[in-house]
């Protein structure tokens, strides 16, 4: 499908496209109510207390008042409703400024001013400086005379430099009578979401010239929620309006993702409403064999002679009710809002905040920093990530001569500046590759000095680095470039742009050099790529030692290649490619086609190399968090000898004889196959060995691996801890984090580009670095700060924490529904299981919501096991938080059958002390009920590691709470409770039968306790023991303790700012055995030497493991 | 770990903005918090300063428990024709309001009972805390205000479209023993007023309630079956305190409840009493029993057991559990924090060796 928009037409353009009002909003007024509420509803937790609450409207099975459910119900769904409304509302505002903004418009050849929802497709929008731009617009004309303009997109993609977009070629020297006059027709596309593509053409109607079909791209159009800058006015016609834009069709609301304790929490309310469901049953038949055998011996019952046809379920109903405070309404509440707080604690952090970038730390979803203490497997970027994506010229090696070799600084070699002096052919040659042949474009700023704005960091490298030599790009207008050569000036006109692909990997400009006339194609792009097309008898072998060499140094390179063109041959390329450019179809295809024509028998001149500065502290974050039990793989866009480097230069990888690192390659999926089975069977073979067995494929293996053996790759993903991944595509990352994912491993992925995005969104986890990249990752992330070195504490301390607490809550939060559930059934075998429930309907509502929620609630706010530096020392701790330790069926079995203990401690001592005479219904409600408050009391004290001021407050206020609440309720005539609580605390039995209670349902469980920690400890015991010495010790003990980690620190230093030149030696006489060498295992050895450092998850910890449980 | 940094951010820290969180204890999570560890001295301490409370606590309260002088007597079968062997015989003659129901029963009292000595009534397997039963009652009604609803008293709300009042389970199984006391010649006068709890006469049951168009006082049964006790007519339901009482449901199915108080006199040791039982209540049904029983009170109530008893036993468990992680301690002495025993070190170490 094709639309058709006819320029400053309306007659013509066919009206039925949607007018420009944006809408974001989820609801409207009339369909608020319904649609939230089927909303809330079809969540499982929501059904089911919907239904407790329909029940309990009928009185002949309701235990207490409906209101016990109802009112809380009300609440929540009230609560969420208006937040959603809040919400939903701020979106419509935002819409209704954005709708109702003045625009200019030009309508019949007169510019009028009308709101921006009224503009249509094909109108004519004229736009001013700093104009946010209303609808996605085709460039026509602007005020600067070459026809470009600038504009920001950070709205759309995050990055804040400036683009230029440019007018199509046709419309350029338009006078702005002209364009309010003038029509055409567009030819584009039906709406679509993708922001970088815009396959369309244009064509002028007479009194126009030059009225053939000409191309448009991306580059001629102005995306709505974009800002223009730097340029007086720009007018463009209307294409896509409202919803129908590039931004509008690519917004959607993200999935939300669901935690690991989340879906076991899930899955225990589950099984706790399957037994539920037993107990109502066996009690619902109990009570039905009760009332048939005692029927006529109770005659002060009364039963009715004849039942009525229901009978038969209103005892199991009456139980369903009775226990449905065992599923507690509350949970997800009090769970929602505390790790709202979890998520505040790491914006607030203080240590995550960097400084030099300005940046803290930013958790966008708030729902699951409990998944990031459980991650398994990171899988992370390259560039920029690992990286400080600082790019900088070291070195280049130009016709077989190496410059910067001697210095590490080509800027500074002598012979370098000496060629450039004589001007020899080669080297200028060169030069103007790295000047000319990019995307930057050159500034002057206010105090006359030039600045580059450049999308690549490689590219901006590449132009200051020419810059200091000497050869300077002055100015970019149009097409038209200048360069200052050692005082000269040099002029080019840029006459085509054989854009970067991913496929490509290559890019060329053809220039014609004005002092000449002259014709010329300059090439840049990877090695692989250009030796391709290099003419015969190029010095092929020369430049890839080259480039083997700086790879080895873990710098950047890049290839350069020149071609003289003649006239002839480039006009009728140039209608090639032309039409390439212009086709609807498959334009990119016919593009690289149409490029390869021309990119042919090159001459090659040499490499460029450019170093990325590894950013701080990273090597010690990787080994902290791989002894914490954390697989890691690299994923990158780089060639496999860069990644090797960077991977040993950051403990990523280990040389031998600790480490082994096999390669996967082959060229056809047999090919493929046998590799991955070999190296199977090395890892099978080697398992018992205390080797960081590695593994490294690149893109192209990975493809075929992963479409035709993908089982055995998954076996080995499995088998192996760390993994890299070379020259991978953007989906080729998601896809090897969802391989992880589908192994049931928590995974978290971390990037800083738009080229991790897909990964981010994709894994469990998805942090962003807010890099120099541009913040698109960061917020397509669940979380963003600005350096590497802050995911270990991240995970270690908030994530950690978070997982630690909400285990904690979420369980306690069941188990104390449960105390007051199992009381209400002994009871029932007391009453005649008749579903008397011994608690009134208040006690029960306030039971979940006031009278046990605040302790449990601060002590899951500020709880810490262990000192936040003990977990920073000692990180494989980690590894109780890893694999839902902490909340699976066995620990909740735990907890379970704590609260039928607690349940019968209770009900015992209640039911024995109050017999006989004192056996008075609500006198002894009220005694159970104090019994359960105060062992909930004693037990949150006994679980809590770290007492802060606000947990003894919590606790303690609490009961007084309790107390001056039944206080007041026993002061009115009417409730049921009249006196009871000044008869009952008048009693020293009261407080005598309490005293037992609290003794006896909490002395087992801290004698099982202290045995347990003191005689079969976990980790987590002896390093809360080794906190309590002296502080000087500790510290001691933990630097012999962590000695591996201790050396990595140091090696850092030793090492800071040349991270690769101890690698050098000897990894340049094994390391390059990988490359060459076919399909086979290759070991990588370097002469750094690290302990072993047992890291895996089998070893670490089995022993506490077992006693864990 | 900003130290690197600061240098190269602090000028562009005063162009822009700066986003640095702000510091304070709670959002750093830097409250000061303690962290009490369960160390062997502390647990054997605590343990054994329990064990030290409870035993004596144990003791008071047994005493106080066995200071209590109480005579037990269940007379259900005592007071039945010894010819009636089927359930069904002993029903009918506890209904059958023709015949004399009077039975004397003797109590010898075993140690001085200091006045006051309560009169209790005890029924057991009678289930007053039966979902029927307990909601079987309106406290609109009883209290006198306007009544909204007698839905609840069903099926005991109206007889003859009128309501009853009081309505419901509870009033109508009111319990109607009587017993009257001997000793020697003279009669021991029960007191039964002051029995209920003073909150609930003055406030649950009103002054103008008189009992209207209630079931057992027809005795012909037009207003259907009678159930528990006849009540007077012309009395307040306020001063009816055997009802009050009675209107307390029990939460477990045995129970007693106080039926009066000597107050005028002791009773000696050995001193003969005598007891004149009418038994009229049907517990013959449910195969309860009923109990008289003679009760003076501790500081602590009635005569039970359970909670010396049950310090005791906690008291001397705890005791022995600190006597034990003693024992352990000394034969097992951990040192403290002792890194060594972490798992991952030993691996470790236990790899360097091997």
């Amino acid at each position: 499908m094709k639309r058709f928009v006819y320029i400053n037409d309306r007659d013509r353009t066919p009206g039925h496209h949607c007018c420009n009002k944006v809408s974001n909003t989820k609801y409207n007024i009339f369909n608020f109510i319904p649609k939230n509420l089927w909303e809330q509803f079809s969540r499982f937790m929501n059904k089911y207390f919907l239904l407790i609450a329909i029940l309990q409207l009928w009185p002949l099975i309701t235990p207490v008042s409906p209101a016990s459910t109802w009112g809380p119900l009300i609440v929540i769904f009230a609560v969420s409703a208006t937040k959603e409304a809040w919400d939903d509302y701020g979106r419509y505002c935002s819409d209704k400024e954005f709708n109702e903004k003045i625009v200019w418009v030009v309508k019949k050849g007169v510019k009028t001013q009308i709101q921006a929802q009224e503009i249509e497709v094909g109108d004519l929008v004229w736009l001013y400086e700093n104009d946010e731009i209303p609808c996605d617009v085709v460039l026509l004309g602007t005020s600067e005379s070459v026809g470009l303009c600038y504009i920001e997109t950070s709205a759309m993609d995050g990055e804040t430099d400036l683009k230029t977009r440019v007018t199509p070629k046709p419309c350029v020297g338009l006078t702005s009578a002209e364009l309010l006059t003038h029509k055409g027709v567009i030819e584009c596309p039906e709406p679509d979401r993708d922001i970088l593509r815009f396959d369309a053409r244009l064509r002028l109607f007479p009194p126009f010239i030059d009225n053939d079909f000409h191309p448009l791209s991306i580059k001629n159009t102005l995306l709505q929620s974009c800002y223009l800058r730097n340029t007086e006015w720009a007018c463009g016609v209307a294409v896509y309006t409202g919803n129908e834009t590039k931004l509008g069709m690519s917004k959607g609301v993200a999935e939300p993702k669901l935690t690991a304790a989340d879906a076991m929490l899930d899955k225990l309310t589950t099984a706790i409403f399957i037994f539920q469901v037993v107990v109502v049953l066996i009690l619902g038949v109990a009570g039905n064999i009760w009332n048939n055998y005692e029927k006529n011996k109770v005659w002060y019952l009364r039963f009715p002679k004849q039942s009525e046809w229901y009978d038969f379920f209103v005892i199991p109903l009456r139980f369903e009710l009775l226990c449905s405070i065992m599923i507690p309404i509350s949970v997800k509440v009090s769970l929602d809002l505390a790790k709202s707080v979890y998520s505040k604690y790491i914006d607030w952090d203080l240590h995550m905040y960097d400084q030099q970038t300005n940046t803290p730390a930013v958790a966008a979803n708030t729902a699951i920093s409990e998944d990031l203490g459980q991650i398994e497997y990171i899988l992370t970027d390259k560039t920029g990530t690992l990286t400080e994506n600082v790019m900088l010229f070291k070195r280049c090696c130009i016709h077989g001569v190496y410059y910067g070799n001697e210095s590490g600084d080509a800027l500074t070699d002598q012979g370098l500046k000496d060629a450039l002096l004589e001007k020899v052919p080669e080297v200028v040659k060169f030069m103007l590759i790295m000047t000319v042949n990019n995307t930057v474009v050159p500034h002057l700023s206010g105090n006359g000095s030039l600045k580059y704005q450049a999308q690549s960091q490689d590219e901006e490298a590449l132009v200051q680095a020419a810059a200091q030599l000497h050869m300077v790009l002055s100015s970019k207008k149009g097409t038209f470039v200048e360069l200052n050569f050692l005082g000269d000036i040099l002029e080019f006109e840029m006459l085509n742009v054989l854009d970067f692909t991913s496929d490509r990997k290559r890019m060329s400009v053809v220039v014609r050099d004005h002092s000449t006339g002259r014709l010329h194609l300059l090439t840049k792009g990877a090695d692989e790529t250009i030796f391709r097309i290099v003419r015969a008898g190029e010095p092929v072998q020369q430049v890839a030692d080259a480039i083997d060499q700086y790879s080895q140094l873990g710098l950047r390179t890049l290839c350069f290649a020149w071609r003289d063109l003649d006239e002839q041959e480039y006009t009728s390329w140039a209608i090639t490619f032309n039409e390439a450019s212009a086709s609807m179809t498959e334009r990119e295809s016919k593009i690289a086609d149409a490029c390869q024509l021309l990119e042919r028998d090159l001459e090659l001149l040499g490499a460029s190399a450019v170093e990325d500065k590894l950013q701080d502290a990273v090597p010690d974050t990787i080994a902290s968090l791989r002894k914490a039990g954390i697989n890691f793989w690299l994923l990158t866009g780089d060639k496999q000898t860069t990644a090797i480097q960077i991977a040993l230069a950051c403990n990523f990888i280990r040389a031998e004889p600790e480490g082994q690192l096999l390669s996967i390659q082959g060229s056809t999926s047999n090919d493929v196959a046998a590799s991955i089975e070999r190296v199977l069977e090395i890892l099978r073979i080697r398992s018992s060995e205390s080797k960081d067995v590695a593994f490294v494929i690149d893109g192209f293996t990975l493809e075929l691996a992963l479409k035709y053996e993908r089982e055995a790759f998954t076996e080995l993903a499995l088998l192996i801890k760390t993994a890299l991944c070379c020259r991978v595509t953007p989906s080729q990352k998601a896809e090897l984090v969802g391989l992880v994912k589908s192994c049931d491993y928590r995974t978290l992925a971390i990037g800083d580009g738009g080229n991790d995005v897909k990964m981010i969104q994709e894994a469990h986890v998805g942090v962003g670095i807010s890099g120099r990249e541009g913040l698109q990752a960061a917020r397509a992330a669940d979380y963003s700060f600005g350096k590497f070195k802050f995911l270990k504490r991240l995970i270690l301390v908030h994530g950690r924490y978070s997982y630690n607490r909400t285990a904690f809550l979420a369980q306690y939060s069941i188990y104390k529904s449960l105390v007051i559930c199992f009381v209400q059934i002994l009871f029932s075998f007391l009453s005649g299981v008749s579903g008397t429930s011994l608690f009134n309907s208040l006690s029960l509502m306030a039971y979940n919501v006031v009278y046990t929620s605040i302790p449990v609630m601060v002590t899951s706010l500020l709880d810490k096991d262990l000192l936040e530096k003990t977990v920073m020392e000692h990180p494989e701790i980690l590894y109780f938080a890893q694999a839902g330790r902490l909340i699976n069926p066995s620990t909740f079995a735990c907890w379970f059958i704590r609260s039928i203990f607690h349940a019968i401690v209770v009900f015992v001592v209640t039911v024995r002390v109050y017999a006989y005479d004192k056996c008075e219904m609500v006198e002894m409600s009220m005694v159970a009920l104090s019994g359960c408050i105060w062992l909930q009391a004693f037990l949150v004290l006994i679980e809590t590691n770290s007492f802060t001021v606000c947990q003894y407050l919590a606790v303690w206020g609490n009961v007084v709470i309790f107390y001056v609440l039944n206080f007041i309720l026993s002061l009115s005539k009417h409730a049921g409770m009249h006196t009871i609580m000044f008869r009952v605390c008048g009693d020293p039995a009261y407080w005598f039968s309490l005293l037992l209670i609290v003794v006896a349902g909490i002395g087992p469980l801290a004698a099982i306790k202290y045995y347990r920690s003191t005689y079969s400890p976990n980790a987590i015991n002896m390093l809360q023991l080794l906190e309590r010495q002296d502080p000087i010790a500790v510290s001691l003990e933990a630097s012999e303790s962590s000695s591996s980690s201790a050396r990595a620190v140091s090696r850092t230093n030793s090492s800071h700012g040349s991270v690769y030149e101890p690698l050098l030696p000897e990894s340049l006489k094994s390391g390059i055995a990988v490359a060459s060498s076919d399909n086979f295992l290759s070991e990588v050895s370097s002469s750094d030497f690290l302990p072993f450092s047992p890291n895996s998850r089998t070893p670490l910890l089995n022993h506490a493991m077992n006693n864990n449980k | 770990m900003n130290g690197a940094s600061s240098s190269e951010g602090g000028p562009n820290n005063l162009l822009k903005e700066s986003k640095r969180p702000k510091y304070t204890k709670f959002t750093q999570q830097e409250l000061p918090a303690c962290k009490p560890l369960l160390t062997p001295g502390w647990v054997m301490a605590t343990f054994m300063v329990v064990g030290i409370v409870f035993i004596p606590i144990g003791v008071v309260t047994l005493l106080a428990s066995n200071s209590v002088v109480e005579i037990v007597h269940r007379y259900d079968m005592d007071c039945l024709p010894p010819t009636l062997a089927t359930k069904t015989d002993r029903v009918n003659w506890v209904q059958n309001s023709l015949v004399d129901h009077r039975c004397n029963v003797t109590l010898t009292v075993p140690k001085r009972m200091k006045r006051p000595v309560y009169v209790y009534y005890e029924l057991t397997n009678f289930y007053q805390n039966h979902r029927r039963y307990v909601k079987s009652r309106n406290d609109q009604q009883l209290r006198g205000d306007s009544v909204t609803s007698l839905d609840s008293c069903k099926p005991l709300a109206t007889g003859n479209g009128q309501p009853i009042v009081p309505c419901g389970l509870i009033a109508w199984s009111l319990f109607n023993d009587t017993f009257t006391f001997a000793s020697g010649a003279g009669a021991i006068p029960v007191d039964n007023t002051g029995i209920a709890w003073k909150s609930d006469v003055d406030s649950k049951f009103g002054e103008n309630v008189k009992p209207s168009n209630f079931p057992n006082n027809n005795s012909t049964g037009a207003l259907g079956p009678i159930g528990g006790k006849a009540l007077n007519a012309n009395l307040p339901l306020k001063q009816d305190e055997d009802l009050i009482v009675w209107m307390r449901t029990a939460a477990l199915p045995n129970f007693r409840k106080l039926w009066g108080k000597i107050t005028d006199r002791d009773l000696e040791a050995g001193q003969v009493v005598n007891v004149q039982i009418a038994n009229i209540y049907n517990t013959y049904s449910f195969k309860g029993s009923k109990k008289l029983v003679l009760s003076t009170t501790s500081w602590l109530g009635g005569k039970n057991s359970f909670l010396g008893i049950a310090y005791l036993t906690v008291g001397l468990i705890c005791m022995f559990l600190a006597l034990v992680f003693f024992l352990i301690h000394l034969k097992n002495p951990r040192p403290l924090g002792d890194t060594s025993y972490l798992s991952w070190n030993k691996k470790n170490s236990d790899r360097s060796r091997s």
